[in-house]
């Protein structure tokens, strides 16, 4: 009994750790509408600064107004990134200032590296919470007790902000309606920079707080932004009680579910998140959202390639067809990877762009493919096509599971369950070390010999890629594909037109699934192996920084974000140790440059010149 | 009652919102060809009973009744399929596409063909859809972005939408808003002559009475989510009650209901 209630204790603190970051995400998405990825990055910063100062300055004093200085720090910081980065790009998209901020927690983790090295630091103990309390024979450290009084205290402090100050009330009233604040003459700029500051100062005491409870490393943003994101989904967007209530939750099923389910400890918070979104949809305490600006407005009117277009197409396409006759073997499959990635991204693109689906968990059909293959290989002794087939279907199997969960969300709660819907797929794959190997992975999962030298594979991979990405273009302009623009234009005129929302974008995860699962299949086949980091968060990232650095209007964007991006991640890792730095900032640099994605630039050239066809360019901005 | 001779039969239609009741107890029928204007002062419960006969609401009591089918409580696209067109207060329509494919897309959801991978989209349906935005007035802007169509316009794109389906019951929502007179009359001209021509039954809700009283048969009115009259133009304009609660209300409308018809 003493135990539990120990653990419990544990959990509580936790807990409380949870809250203080997960607040601050939540109170800025509630006001300016921005998934700040870089929410992480600032907790990272937090911890390493404080490090830094409690290091220096000794004493009870030192160590906690070195907490305190860090935070307010790295607040100033956030309030720099807001006014000159975040400020440019809040009428773009919602999703480029998901863009900028992944960019910018790219470039922290590798300053991060630079500047503190990429050991574990180990800060010192709090001076005065050093040792552990006997509750009921059991220790339990003084500092959990801490952080479990801190949590509630910070809560009661934002609930009086909230009330008692004229900020929060605009605060408040901003969350419900941004639109009315304004027309009510407050100032925008000066109420979103304020809250994002508070919403990082949180963040970042949280991080700071960590410094003596656990080691401060380079990849501790990752960690939390995941759980952060659970914690602030099941809570629901925008809610500090809802945090608050989420963080007990979750903290409490992570104490205890490790010791009652220790297999599935880690994608336990996964669960939950999913149940709470099938029952909740919007999260325990979040409302409904006020319908979010399209993905995709109605910039440019599709249409189905010119003879012009096609011919110019099918002049790169034999160019690239012919790379293996000029280029080395190391190029050659280097370009193989970039074409994998193509097909992988245009079936994103699909997705977002057609579908209107933003997924933040496309790696998992992605990583199903890769494993379908890996096992047909290794358990099933099949050549390299049935296993590709195998690997296909297993993605596609994925996305019939996943798919019809998800389509029950929308907007930020359907990437939400994407992503923890990937995660779950990932823990399995960690976790099911007899089937998959675990962390170890698989190896040994080569072609058959015609398909072996680089050359051959590389034809196969370009046939695949360029099969996928045609494919996925003819079902763009087929009924089908105009079904499913027009759920995404208006749920309310599709359902009266008699269009079943759900099974059309349940149809259309299936076949994004279906088309990932075979570009994975083919990554398999490439790298001779499977890890668990193709189903990892960062494969989703790298899936969505490629349709959104293309431009997510433009059905070709997707080709070309991911040859970019690719090529240039590629490129970056062999010149440099700091390729992480690098790409982060040529994505801040492209978004506030051209919010529209590469893709966009052509776009923009392309409107200059007489249109092709009888329908004149839209004007770019459309509807509400 | 299920062999109701009437194209719509409403039966004790009951909705309420907390504690406020926006509907309570509202009966009426519709005949094929005919058309019904629902007028009432703002919060009357028009919407609400509009968005019950379509779906979009579900009821939580009542009956409705469609050619004898039970429609209440089926989610929209059931009811569209079973023949409920209808255009919405503020427009909804797809905003990517040109005029021309939003009328397509519906068609080829009528004809069951959206389920199809391949095939030009734009291909399909293609005279089938110009000759509804001949009907409505918009050919000239087929291939224009449905985004860039003034807002009347958008109205009459809504129309040749929900016509797509064929349907038996036409549900309009304010279907003027936002037009300039004589492209109002020219619309409810057309609309009325359609429902007679081809014994398509109309609801309507309108603020402008002009429209109301020269275009409806009936006229059916709303206050505080109950039906206070129904009947033709005339009587329902000399019924004291609507006087007193809509009608005698604000000069603006008070004034055409002392002049007598125009």
């Amino acid at each position: 009994m003493s135990f539990y209630v120990a653990q419990f204790l544990t959990g509580l603190a936790e807990a409380s750790s949870l809250f203080l970051v997960a607040c601050g995400l939540s109170i800025i998405f509630g006001v300016t509408r921005i998934v700040n990825f870089a929410h992480g990055a600032f907790y990272m910063l937090g911890a390493y600064i404080a490090y830094t100062l409690a290091e220096r300055f000794s004493g009870a004093i030192g160590f906690w107004g070195s907490l305190l200085t860090a935070a307010i720090i790295v607040a100033m910081l956030g309030a720099l990134v807001e006014t000159v980065l975040l400020r440019r790009i809040y009428h773009a998209p919602e999703l480029f200032q998901l863009l900028a901020t992944f960019g910018l927690t790219l470039m922290v983790e590798d300053l991060a590296v630079i500047i503190w090295g990429p050991e574990d630091l180990v800060g010192p103990r709090a001076p005065g919470f050093k040792g552990a309390v006997m509750i009921l024979g059991q220790a339990v450290p003084s500092y959990d007790l801490l952080l479990i009084v801190l949590g509630p205290l910070v809560f009661g402090l934002l609930w009086m902000l909230f009330h008692k100050t004229r900020f929060g009330v605009l605060v408040r009233a901003a969350t419900q309606d941004r639109e009315m604040v304004a027309a009510l003459g407050v100032n925008q700029r000066w109420l979103f920079t304020g809250v994002f500051a508070l919403g990082i100062f949180l963040a970042a005491l949280g991080g700071a707080l960590q410094i003596s409870r656990d080691a401060v490393n380079h990849t501790m943003d990752l960690r939390i932004i995941v759980e952060t994101f659970v914690v602030v989904v099941i809570g629901g967007l925008g809610s500090v009680g809802g945090a608050f209530l989420a963080a007990l939750i979750v903290a409490e099923f992570n104490a205890f579910g490790i010791l009652i389910f220790p297999g599935i400890s880690m994608i336990l918070m996964f669960i939950i998140m999913a149940l709470v979104l099938i029952v909740r949809p919007y999260g325990l305490l979040g409302r409904l959202e006020a319908p979010t600006r399209a993905v995709i407005a109605a910039a440019i009117v599709w249409a189905p390639l010119s003879s012009a277009g096609r011919i110019a197409v099918a002049a790169i396409v034999v160019a690239v067809a012919l790379m293996p006759f000029g280029v080395g073997d190391y190029w050659l499959t280097v370009g193989s990877e970039i074409l994998i990635f193509v097909l992988f991204a245009a079936s994103l693109q699909f997705l977002m762009s057609t579908g209107g689906l933003v997924s933040f968990g496309h790696a998992a059909f992605f990583g199903l493919g890769a494993y379908g293959a890996a096992l047909a290989v290794k358990d099933l002794g099949l050549p390299l096509l049935p296993a590709l087939a195998c690997g296909t279907t297993l993605g596609c199997a994925g996305a019939v599971v996943i798919g019809w969960f998800c389509v029950r969300l929308s907007g930020v709660y359907f990437a939400m369950l994407t992503l923890a819907f990937a995660q779950i797929v990932y823990s399995v794959a960690f976790q099911w070390t007899d089937v998959t190997g675990g962390d170890n992975g698989m190896l040994g999962v080569w072609p058959d010999a015609w398909a072996a030298s680089p050359h051959t594979f590389f034809w196969l991979a370009l046939a695949v890629a360029l099969g996928g990405v045609v494919l996925l273009r003819m079902i763009v302009f087929s009924p089908f594909g105009y079904r499913l623009r027009a759920v995404r234009d208006s749920a309310l005129r599709a359902e009266a037109t008699g269009i079943n929302r759900m099974t059309t974008q349940w149809a259309a995860l299936i076949i994004a699934g279906t088309f990932a699962g075979l570009a994975g299949a083919l990554f398999a086949f490439l790298k001779g192996s499977v890890f668990p980091d193709s189903l990892g968060v960062s494969t989703s990232v790298d899936g969505l920084v490629m349709v959104l650095l293309g431009g997510i209007g433009t059905i070709s964007g997707s080709v070309l974000g991911a040859v970019v991006y690719k090529a240039l991640s590629i490129f970056l890792v062999s010149q440099t140790d700091y390729s992480k730095l690098v790409l982060g900032a040529v994505i801040v640099g492209l978004v506030v440059v051209f919010p529209g994605g590469l893709g966009g630039i052509t776009a923009r050239f392309s409107r200059l010149r007489p249109v092709l066809g009888p329908a004149p360019p839209a004007r770019p901005e459309s509807l509400g | 009652m299920s062999a109701s001779p009437n194209l719509l039969a409403v039966e004790g239609l009951r909705k309420s919102y907390g504690g406020v009741h926006a509907v309570q107890g509202v009966s009426f029928s519709l005949e094929a060809g005919e058309i019904l204007a629902l007028i009432g002062p703002n919060g009357a419960g028009k919407s609400t009973c509009f968005n019950m006969l379509n779906g979009q609401i579900k009821p939580d009591g009542g009956t409705i009744h469609l050619k004898g089918e039970a429609i209440a409580g089926l989610p929209p696209r059931l009811i569209c399929r079973r023949g409920v067109g209808r255009t919405f207060q503020i427009t909804a329509t797809f905003a990517s596409m040109s005029v021309r494919e939003n009328v397509q897309t519906a068609l080829s959801t009528f004809a069951g063909q959206d389920r199809r991978l391949f095939g030009l989209a734009t291909r399909q349906h293609r005279h089938e859809a110009d000759g509804l935005l001949d009907h409505v007035g918009l050919l000239a802007q087929a291939d224009r972005p449905c985004a860039e169509l003034a807002y009347g316009d958008l109205k009459r794109l809504e129309l040749a939408v929900a016509l797509s389906g064929k349907p038996a019951l036409l549900l309009m929502d304010e279907p003027t808003a936002g037009m300039a007179p004589r492209e109002r009359i020219a619309l409810m001209r057309f609309t009325a002559s359609m429902a007679r021509a081809q014994g398509i039954g109309v609801l309507f809700t309108e603020h402008d009475m002009d429209i109301v009283f020269e275009h409806a048969d009936r006229v059916m009115v709303l206050n505080r989510g109950e039906v206070i009259a129904v009947g033709t133009p005339e009587t329902v304009r000399r019924d004291p009650r609507v006087r007193t609660t809509y009608l005698g209300e604000g000069l603006v409308y008070a004034r055409p209901v002392e002049g007598g018809a125009p």
